[in-house]
């Protein structure tokens, strides 16, 4: 091999502009993937809703909106920090970069204890889908637990990607503060950050589907 | 002789480092071809055991040799470990893992890193199924129908669909791996309508496990939620919908069947192309065909589905649907054809193979139009007329290009020839012992026998048995292979560069090729497949390295 070869250039690549093309499509198609995972999720969530609106509506009606909509704050707030490190990193500004990256890395916690916090609470009402299963409109009950397994497997899953990505963040973090990323050499923060745009685009749809739409919907049940 | 010394001596991808862990924790995309080329073959060996107790107990009417839950369990674990852990992974794994970055001009995939992790996923869903399959079985069947599976059997549904689950990830990673190397790598000169027509295909099934894989992944989380913390979204007495299931997984299942035939076809082109010393014909339909078999694969799914109470407006669609994928799959047949024509063909055993396919493929694509014809599907539907179908098109085009290419590669994989004798006898071998286990199940198929019973009425046991005496000698002729080749690693003359004198980047580096692929990185200054006109056949077979 040539003695050429940049440090940061992996050995399979011949430039570092080939080798950031490919990270990038390779994150592309990894989004499209995910896309196509949470699509099974939407798709099931449009066929139950589509049969019965009214369970979910009233389903709807039993979440959280203050705290659904401050985390729907947080993580607009955590892409704009998760942009600001992109652009630190393309910048040469890396004291801003690790700053960044941990302001993102608080606010994607702070997004999970709130969601712990929305979890517990319906344990508490009875409204985790299985054996203690309890609506309190009880003509509905058991059309609106399926509302509630929905809301857990599409929550749930995106909490889990919020977890993978915080633990992504912390394993980029140790580069970051030891100044591995510069203008010539970001394109981990760069992948990165489309990972957690994806990850809070979800959530973009979560939020009007699980806790808005249908929510004054005061129809026959 | 000296010179064949010299040639042993030089460094290669096989002698660059020893040691078990310079295997396990290997970057190189041709040892980790060589690492699935172990791991698939253990799989099929144990898939093939439980097809050969499923054919044992069906060469009597009477059901004597297995209990029916054992039975359930016996063709579950047969159908689970060859769908998902042999016919799926093995081109791409082992053929298209060693060869694409050759083939293209580059030194490895893209993600050397991640080409291992999808390794290791394959082995641990594999690992975590077979898990499964000891502890407890599982009877559902290789597609897990609700309810079902997520309420009312108590087999071990939970590890064998989390193992499929994570095997889905191998495949969704090896398809991105390919997809961006074949984007970002290719050498100077190589052109998307220079690339052989083995990439082509591969870049098609890449798409299906991008597109597709994810479905089936998400779809197996919710009915282990289901069934695991009790849920509702399959099971009909929680509010659930099982047909919703059933269009969830055939989304997925459908075009997984043209993951499997797809990489075949790659082969197939490749081998057609070398024995009849010509280009193929009409190139760029081959090319696009394979695209056009991805993308209509996608529309298909609801032909599974003709008597599960979907509309009958839904039926007809998917069935006109259906029709289209054999429009693609002809123009390929079509084109092999030919190729064939005029053409300086010899039949070694690659092109033995190659030939097998293309009869297989029509048999099983032919039969596949019949069960996309709604009233016949109808008439046919669970029977072995629809066993003896899918075999035909997602084992014997599979298992014929995956065998057809291993021997056409074995000299550039190893360095070594094996016996062409041996090989012409095991290819014709696995051919008659294909047709005669699988056509008779077309008759018993169309005489009313379902599928899935471990007993019958006696008047079937004679094709029965004729297919179970058909099964040996399929058996047989997947024995001979693993004789011979390990026999040629020890004892085989070596091969030099290009045995078969056929055209391609991966016949202008070293047998086996060196780590990096090529000594200088190449250029492709020519157009794919440039054989002369009326170029003389290799009808002496191999030629070893001395007379290169
Ligand atoms: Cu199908």
């Amino acid at each position: 091999m040539s003695t050429a070869h940049p440090a940061v250039l992996h050995h399979q690549f011949d430039t570092l502009e080939q080798q950031k093309e490919s990270a990038t499509l390779g994150m592309w198609l990894f989004l499209v993937q995910e896309i196509l995972f949470f699509g099974g999720l939407f798709m099931a969530y449009m066929l139950y809703r589509w049969r019965d609106p009214q369970a979910f509506a009233a389903g709807s009606h039993e979440l959280d909106i203050t705290l659904g909509l401050v985390n729907t704050v947080i993580l607009i707030a955590s892409s704009l920090t998760m942009a600001m490190a992109v652009h630190s990193a393309q910048t040469d500004k890396n004291k801003a970069l690790v700053r960044y990256l941990v302001a993102t890395g608080i606010l994607g916690l702070a997004f999970l204890v709130i969601k712990y916090f929305e979890y517990s609470a319906k344990w508490e009402h009875h409204l985790v889908p299985g054996p203690n299963f309890h609506f309190p409109e009880l003509a509905i009950d058991g059309r609106a637990e399926i509302f509630f397994s929905l809301y857990f497997a599409m929550t749930g899953m995106h909490a889990l990607h919020m977890v993978v990505g915080l633990v992504l963040l912390g394993w980029l973090l140790v580069p970051a503060a030891r100044g591995r990323f510069n203008s010539q050499y970001h394109n981990p923060i760069e992948c990165f950050g489309l990972y957690w745009h994806f990850v809070d685009i979800v959530w973009i749809f979560l939020f009007p589907l699980l806790y808005l739409i249908g929510r004054h919907y005061h129809g026959a049940v | 002789m000296s010179s064949e010394a010299m040639a042993a001596e030089r460094p290669n991808y096989l002698n660059a480092t020893t040691g078990l862990k310079s295997w396990l924790l290997t970057l190189d995309h041709k040892r980790i071809g060589i690492l699935y080329l172990l791991g698939v073959s253990a799989f099929f060996v144990l898939g093939g055991i439980f097809a050969m107790l499923i054919r044992l107990e069906l060469v009597t009417p009477a059901g004597d040799l297995v209990q029916p839950d054992a039975y359930n369990r016996l063709f579950t674990s047969h159908g689970v470990l060859m769908v998902f852990f042999f016919l799926i992974p093995a081109i791409p794994g082992v053929l298209g893992n060693f060869l694409i970055p050759i083939m293209i001009g580059t030194k490895d995939l893209a993600f050397p890193r991640l080409n291992l992790l999808s390794w290791y996923l394959f082995m641990a869903g594999g690992t975590m199924a077979l898990g499964g399959i000891i502890a407890g079985g599982v009877d559902t069947g290789w597609t897990f129908y609700t309810p079902y599976s997520s309420t009312y059997t108590m087999t071990a549904v939970i590890p064998v669909g989390l193992g499929v689950f994570v095997n889905g990830f191998s495949g969704i990673l090896t398809g991105l791996n390919f997809m961006v190397t074949i984007h970002r790598m290719r050498a100077p000169g190589m052109t998307w309508f220079r690339l052989p027509l083995f990439v082509w295909s591969h870049y098609a099934t890449s798409l299906i496990q991008v597109l597709g894989t994810p479905v089936l992944a998400i779809t197996l989380v919710l009915l282990v939620f289901e069934r695991a913390f009790h849920i509702g979204v399959f099971d009909p007495t929680r509010g659930g919908d099982p047909v919703f299931f059933q269009h969830l997984f055939w989304f997925y299942s459908h075009p997984a069947v043209y993951i499997m035939i797809l990489p075949s076809m790659a082969v197939i082109s490749e081998l057609i192309a070398a024995f009849a010393r010509k280009r193929i014909f009409g190139y760029h339909a081959v090319a696009f065909a394979s695209i056009g078999i991805a993308v209509l694969g996608f529309l298909v799914w609801g032909h599974h589905m003709f008597v599960s109470g979907q509309s009958v407006y839904a039926g007809t669609a998917f069935s006109l649907l259906t029709m289209l994928v054999a429009i693609p799959s002809a123009i390929k047949v079509f084109n092999w054809s030919f190729t064939l024509y005029q053409g300086s063909v010899s039949f070694q055993t690659p092109m033995l193979y190659a030939l097998g396919f293309i009869g297989l493929f029509m048999i099983g694509g032919l039969t596949g139009v019949f069960l996309g014809t709604l009233g016949f599907d109808v008439h046919v539907h669970d029977t072995y007329f629809v066993v003896a179908h899918f075999h035909y098109v997602m084992v014997g085009g599979t298992i014929m290009g995956y065998l057809g290419g291993l021997h056409y590669w074995w000299p550039k994989i190893t360095g070594k020839l094996y016996p062409e004798f041996w090989g012409k006898i095991s290819a014709l071998l696995v051919f008659v012992g294909f047709n005669l286990t699988f056509f008779p199940q077309f008759l018993l198929g169309y005489m009313g026998m379902p599928r899935r019973y471990h007993a019958y009425p006696e008047e079937w046991q004679v094709l029965n048995v004729l297919s179970s005496a058909g099964a040996s000698i399929l058996g047989l002729g997947f024995v001979l292979p693993v004789l011979y080749f390990a026999w040629s690693l020890k004892k085989g003359p070596l091969a030099g560069r290009n045995p078969w004198g056929a055209r391609g980047l991966e016949w202008e580096t070293d047998s086996p090729p060196p780590t990096l692929n090529f000594d200088e990185p190449p250029v492709m200054n020519h157009e794919v497949y440039p054989y002369a006109d009326g170029e003389p056949g290799s009808t002496s077979g191999m030629k070893p390295a001395s007379a290169h």
